[in-house]
């Protein structure tokens, strides 16, 4: 298995990018990738050689990044969770608005939210997939899916005041 | 239906389109039914923009060089599973320095093969001595990098400490050297022998650079290297002046004389 490191490896811009846009943060984020390597190094036994080993690490930040967000809820006199600072955050001098204005209203979503859309959306995992990682059933994933969709649509429509396009006529699924 | 309370009826299968999740034949029952339902296609174009939009969101991490510290931490993969010798988890940009350097290094398999006693005199002695060639290494590696000489930038020095304190367990200062010409460039996390190291880098006006780096000698738990004297050592023309306070390695590297470099070791002493 010497190969190993090499395969993680060449993981690792898809985690930090997924860590970037799941903390908002460029250092927090890379502090979860080391984190994330650091304990998935630990647990290499609980992969399964020949399954999807960036599922797997996937899998692995989800849970560091959600024992994180417990401990931040716990130590909040100590740290400060990135969602209520995401406005002040810094923003890279270089950074063009629209990208600002999606990380920030990105934020602003409950993070449950966020790791499912990023998950879909820009790691291109499959809803059962993204049920595994998150651990809750499909359906979960589907409803976390929509409601983020509809929540960063209204986020991002709220910058341009009352743009906002006609409410889309489905009917609710009772 | 409970996980799934606002999900609309016939939402699922546009959520599927535009993530790319369907069969050809899904694909085209779902095209037809957007071509006349311009509501429904209305809210795909949308989810279909926030995608791309998403997409390109920190696309530009993916070309990124990976961070020493996270390639690292990678390369623990190869020492978990295979035993490896410690300095492969330096990788690639490392290997060929140690070619480069060779002399010297024959040792280190040796040392990790044979029973260490931690706290023994001769154990501790070659701690101390590796964690200069350590510095010595980090310092050729580094502080040639034009684009990516540091993790972290001087300007972001509070965040720069703090990260690296918190990574070597321990608040580190980062002594001033301005009375000598250097400022502070920033600052990388690095593996070292025995856990993680702080390299910090300074650079003077004529673009000459110094790095300090600093990391913890506790032998396996056992006793602390305690303290020593100044050490001297030099390898082709990167000269290094290391030393140990309270269990903490110190060493201050430059390709500069001696008698220079003494002078910025003694004011990195006395501000520690």
């Amino acid at each position: 298995m010497a190969a190993a490191a090499n395969d993680v490896v060449a993981y690792i811009p898809d985690l930090r990018r997924y860590a970037r846009t799941l903390t908002g943060d460029a250092w927090a984020a890379d502090d979860l990738v080391q984190d994330t390597l650091e304990r998935a190094c630990k647990g290499w036994q609980l992969w399964t050689a020949g399954s999807d080993l960036r599922a797997w690490l996937f899998t692995v930040m989800h849970n560091v990044f959600v024992d994180g967000a417990r401990r931040a809820l716990r130590q909040q006199h100590h740290r400060v969770d990135v969602d209520d600072v995401a406005d002040e955050l810094v923003a890279p001098a270089r950074a063009p608005e629209q990208t600002l204005d999606l990380q920030r209203c990105l934020m602003r979503l409950p993070q449950e939210q966020r790791e499912v859309l990023l998950l879909v959306s820009v790691q291109d995992l499959g809803y059962e997939e993204v049920a595994k990682i998150t651990r809750v059933p499909v359906g979960t994933v589907m409803s976390r899916l929509s409601r983020a969709r509809s929540r960063l649509r209204e986020l991002m429509d709220g910058r341009q005041a009352a743009a906002a396009p006609a409410p889309v006529a489905l009917r609710r699924l009772k | 239906m409970k996980d799934a309370p606002t999900l609309l009826a016939g939402e699922a299968e546009l959520h599927a389109f535009v993530d790319g999740r369907l069969a050809a034949d899904e694909r085209a029952a779902v095209q037809a039914r957007l071509d006349a339902d311009p509501a429904a296609a209305a809210q795909v174009r949308e989810w279909q923009e926030l995608r791309e939009a998403l997409r390109g969101l920190h696309a530009g991490l993916l070309d990124d060089p990976v961070p020493p510290a996270l390639l690292a931490a990678a390369q623990q993969f190869d020492h978990r599973t295979s035993r490896l010798g410690q300095w492969q988890r330096w990788g690639g940009i490392a290997a060929s320095l140690l070619l480069a350097f060779g002399v010297g290094w024959g040792s280190h398999g040796q040392w990790r093969a044979q029973q260490e006693v931690a706290g023994s005199p001769a154990v501790r002695a070659r701690l101390v001595s590796t964690f200069g060639h350590e510095a010595m290494v980090a310092h050729a590696v580094f502080s040639p990098e034009v684009r990516h000489p540091v993790e972290v930038e001087a300007r972001q020095q509070e965040h720069l400490v703090q990260w690296l304190s918190k990574r070597l367990n321990r608040p580190l200062k980062v002594p001033n050297l301005g009375q000598q010409g250097y400022e502070l460039v920033g600052g990388r996390l690095l593996p070292g022998e025995k856990g993680a190291r702080a390299q910090f880098m300074y650079q003077n006006p004529r673009g000459d650079r110094i790095t300090l780096y600093i990391g913890a000698l506790d032998a396996n738990g056992g006793a602390p290297a305690g303290e020593t004297a100044f050490r001297f050592t030099s390898q082709g023309d990167v000269a290094t002046f290391y030393w140990v306070d309270d269990g903490f390695g110190y060493a201050l590297a430059g390709k500069l004389p001696r008698a220079t470099l003494l002078v910025l070791s003694e004011s990195v002493y006395q501000q520690l």
